[in-house]
């Protein structure tokens, strides 16, 4: 199916499942442990045998000798592979940072070795009698100190004459904010069973990109993708961290190969943090020049990030200031220095997150200059129709000031006083934070196969994956919808590359892009049952196990089984427009006057995002939002050691994420609106705007409460405790 | 090779320099390390696991989870972090609940264990299992089966009133508020962060007071 029109009119606007609060039709499986996940698939091969990988103890240079000798002969041992011994795997377009083979260390915890053993304890306990002797290099690990020399990337986004705007502006703003690196960090680390028969490699593993992981793979290992299948029913969480294939599974699979037996790996979780991906660290300098009245003149944002010699750009921490706020003279750049810590990529709305940590900050900063609610200040700088400088490029649908005027009078922000650090409750300073959010809303082409039963029940295949999303629920209500059934009579099968090639989850795109795409395989198959039973199957009406058609009803069944295949493509018009989602966040802390440590005690998310497909799992995946968000402002650091060229604090006790005792209330609202740009369903994700914005409201939030602006993050108490306000 | 900076005599300086010269070591190879390792003797443990007696032949160093998980394949217990981080790994131990990854079997000779799998099927959930689908109280499903192990051990543990961190009365009784179940419950991580969704499911469990 083209998708090349707005849509228009269609079934899902007197839908009667989708848009409707869902229990998810997995949550069985996962409550009671039933989900397989990648590394426990005992039954998918017999005979699995346990690696451990060893991660390099420096962050550059060379290996100038390993001994395996004592490893080989201990107890249980199979396999050990020495990445010196062994020729550099390839790369793909998705991998930067070298993955296994070779003598150099690019950074640290590469995996540089693995051991293979008949069980868990043999493989590890081996792995600690391998020794390696190094030449270590000089590396570069500070983004501060090597800031200046970044090279610009891309051309800057320049609109009007920015530097006579902010010169002659009445009202200015000039700050730099730091956003420091972090960590995925999903619950389940990065894991793969690998088994091969003959040339076949079959991967069991943790991806989100089921297609991306396959076609890598084969650019990887030098075989063709078409013997490679990947499978990814669950997965433990990814954030961006499982878009791309990491060590484990290409370790897995070469292991696997010399063991010549089935190989399980699952990273251990002290390597995670080095020898994967991260978000970097961000240094962004924004200036505002603005009238009295608040309209803002002049808007630049530019920002420094880094990523490793071998390729990526930097987190782009820019990404949403060309959309959220008018202004005629504009510069917007970004810098990408080369660091040799480890390879940046993808994690949560990459750019925007952090980018909203720093331009939100900046918007309140002006609003208090101009002596204006921030609230009024992002109304007066709300753009047309069109994206500001690009009158050519209409929005879609944009409702950013009706979430903020919705969210306001729900929060109560008419009783924020805005002078800060006079609010009292107790031993505690307590203020309210608000920012606005924009994520763009991309769609990925997306297929999928529709199964109809002879006692008709629908089962949908397709490579999509749900990485706790609730991607089997929306797809099951989408089926459901569009066939006319129930939704316990469609069975959602996911994660397989034998399924036709999905969108994926990455970017925002996964919910928008694969329900449209079953949609398109579902008119696939009534047009199929259409054409056996003479009638038009687009012009038929499917609901409660029938088909009306015409003067004519029959049963769903009344064709027998057949399937169908289709793939939604997006086509061009979608260019001409800026589809994106919006929101505003509100929130309340209250920060100790004695200690200085922060509490969020409440937060409000409304969300523009056209349909939601499934209100209960979507606000799930706000508030889910809106917890890495407290974490990115107030605890969540990749500390690096600049004289090792490390993250130090690599586990989950000493990277510090949100736990049950920092959440407290949280509300989310949906606006009602649909984007007939998008897809068939008018369903935008929601996702990763969730994360976009929350960060801002809470440091908003500690200065209205205490009055002291903390421009690096995250916002730990260190940072500010000496200028709280004397207690005597 | 470059020069390792010397660093005043800290706790941590001296951990630096020690990580750093084993980083550069130019000893011989042979003239470090054990001596090869022997064979590990499997030791019997008997175990009741969700009611049911089980006898293995174990590695002394197999922990409890790696037991439920890879020796008698009841995979609802998660590994998450291996090192007592995260909480994924929760199971109850004679009523208590334990991170199973801290904890090695033959430590547990004779006890009752029961993990998720203990508490409800699919068709047949335990009530908090209901209520976590009720709520949406998961994304990812990998931190849940520890989150409903501990959930369920929470209620109780309040209910006995056993102290927390944030219990203001250690002789009156326990009030089942939020700051207490969160509280407890912080040592479970839900990096999806469902944590208000079970702190909603906990509470149509438990009874909860705001």
């Amino acid at each position: 199916m083209k998708f090349d029109a707005p849509a228009g009119k269609n079934l899902f606007d007197n839908a009667r499942i989708v848009g409707k609060s869902t229990r998810r039709i997995d949550g069985p499986l996962k409550v009671t442990g039933a989900a397989p996940y990648a590394y426990e698939r005992h039954d998918v091969v017999p005979n699995q045998a346990y690696g451990w990988i060893v991660g390099a103890g420096i962050a550059k240079g060379r290996i100038t000798a390993m001994d395996t000798s004592d490893a080989e002969a201990a107890p249980g041992v199979i396999a050990v592979l020495a990445a010196p011994k062994m020729q550099p795997v390839g790369s793909s377009n998705f991998n930067y940072a070298p993955l296994f083979g070779g003598s150099e260390v690019t950074h640290y915890h590469q995996a540089i070795a693995c051991v293979v053993a008949e069980t868990f304890e043999e493989a590890r306990a081996a792995a600690a009698m391998i020794r390696t002797r190094y030449d270590r290099a000089e590396g570069n690990f500070d983004l501060e100190a090597n800031k200046d020399a970044a090279p610009m990337s891309g051309e800057p986004k320049t609109r009007g004459d920015f530097d006579s705007a902010f010169a002659s502006a009445p009202v200015t703003l000039d700050e730099t904010y730091h956003t420091p690196g972090e960590s995925h960090s999903m619950m389940e680390p990065h894991s793969t069973i690998a088994s091969w028969q003959g040339d076949q490699l079959t991967l069991w593993t943790s991806n989100q990109m089921i297609d991306w992981a396959k076609n890598a793979l084969a650019s990887i290992l030098g075989i063709e993708a078409a013997n490679i299948r990947v499978d990814s029913p669950y997965l433990g969480g990814g954030f961006g961290g499982k878009l791309f294939v990491r060590a484990d599974a290409v370790v897995a699979a070469l292991a696997a190969k010399e063991a010549g037996r089935p190989v399980k790996i699952m990273l251990q979780r002290p390597l995670v943090a080095n020898n994967t991906t991260h978000r970097q660290a961000t240094i962004q300098r924004i200036r505002l020049g603005a009238q009295q009245d608040g309209k803002i003149t002049a808007i630049a944002h530019e920002n420094w990030s880094y990523n490793v010699p071998s390729g990526g750009s930097g987190e782009t921490a820019t990404a949403q200031t060309p959309v959220l706020y008018a202004g005629d003279n504009r510069y917007v750049a970004e810098y990408c220095a080369e660091l040799d810590l480890p390879e940046g990529n993808a994690m949560r709305a990459p750019g925007e997150a952090p980018g909203h940590l720093a331009l939100e900050v900046a918007i309140d900063e002006l609003a208090e200059k101009l002596g204006m609610d921030p609230i009024a200040l992002r109304e007066v700088n709300e753009p047309g129709k069109t994206v500001p400088g690009q009158p050519q490029k209409e929005f879609s649908e944009r409702n950013l000031v009706r979430c903020i005027k919705e969210g306001a009078q729900r929060f109560g922000w008419s009783a924020r006083n805005a002078k800060p650090g006079l609010v009292r409750d107790g031993r505690y300073l307590v203020g309210m934070g608000m920012a606005a959010g924009f994520r763009g809303s991309p769609t990925m082409k997306s297929g999928a196969r529709v199964k109809l039963a002879a006692n008709g029940h629908i089962t949908v295949e397709t490579d999509m994956t749900d990485i706790g999303t609730g991607s089997y629920t929306i797809i099951a209500q989408t089926a459901a919808e569009t066939m006319g059934v129930p939704l316990d009579h469609v069975t959602v099968e996911l994660g397989d590359s034998l399924y036709p090639v999905s969108a994926g989850s990455g970017g925002q795109w996964g919910a928008a892009s694969s329900t449209a795409g079953v949609y398109a395989a579902c008119v696939a198959l009534r047009r199929k049952i259409g054409e056996a039973l003479g009638f038009d199957g687009d012009a038929a009406t499917f609901a409660d196990g029938n088909i009306v058609a015409g003067d004519a009803t029959h049963a769903l069944t009344d064709a027998g089984a057949m399937s169908a295949e289709d793939t939604i493509e997006f086509g061009k018009f979608q260019q001409d427009y800026s589809i994106g989602t919006y929101a505003a966040h509100f929130c309340e802390v209250a920060v100790d006057a004695y200690t200085g440590e922060t509490h969020v005690r409440r937060m409000l998310s409304v969300c523009d995002s056209g349909r939601i497909l499934n209100p209960l799992s979507a606000r799930s995946q706000v508030i889910g939002a809106m917890v890495m968000s407290v974490g990115m402002a107030l605890s969540e650091e990749l500390a690096v050691d600049p004289r090792f060229g490390l993250f130090v604090n690599h586990d989950l006790a000493g990277y510090e994420v949100p736990v049950h005792a920092d959440i407290q209330e949280q509300e989310v609202v949906f606006l009602d609106t649909l984007d007939p740009a998008v897809s068939p369903l008018k369903a935008k994700g929601v996702g990763e705007l969730g994360i976009c914005g929350p960060g801002a409201a809470i440091a908003n939030a500690i200065y209205n409460a205490t009055g002291i602006r903390v421009r690096e993050y995250p916002l730990t108490l260190d940072k500010y405790l000496d200028r709280l306000p004397a207690l005597v | 090779m470059p020069s390792i900076p010397t660093p005043p005599i800290t706790r941590r300086g001296v951990l630096v320099a020690g990580a750093a010269s084993a980083a550069v070591t130019t000893v011989p190879a042979a003239a470090q390390g054990p001596a090869k390792a022997p064979k590990s003797t499997p030791v019997p443990v008997k175990l009741s696991v969700n009611g049911k007696e089980v006898e293995l032949e174990l590695d002394t160093r197999t922990t409890l989870l790696d037991t439920l998980r890879e020796h008698l394949k009841l995979t609802g217990t998660k590994k998450g972090c291996d090192h007592g981080q995260c909480g994924a790994c929760t199971v109850m131990v004679n009523g208590t609940r334990v991170n199973s990854c801290l904890s090695l079997a033959v430590m547990h000779q004779g006890d009752e264990v029961t993990t998720i799998e203990g508490l409800g099927s699919a068709d047949d959930m335990h009530p908090m299992q209901e209520a976590f689908v009720k709520h949406d109280g998961y994304q990812c499903g990998y931190c849940t089966p520890g989150q409903i192990c501990s959930a369920v051990a929470v209620l109780k543990e309040i209910e006995a009133g056993v102290p927390s961190h944030v219990t203001d009365d250690l002789t009156g009784p326990m009030p089942m508020t939020r700051a207490e179940m969160t509280e407890r419950m912080s040592g479970n991580i839900c990096r999806c962060g469902a944590y208000s969704n079970i702190f909603d499911a906990m509470a149509e469990v438990g009874g909860a007071k705001a």
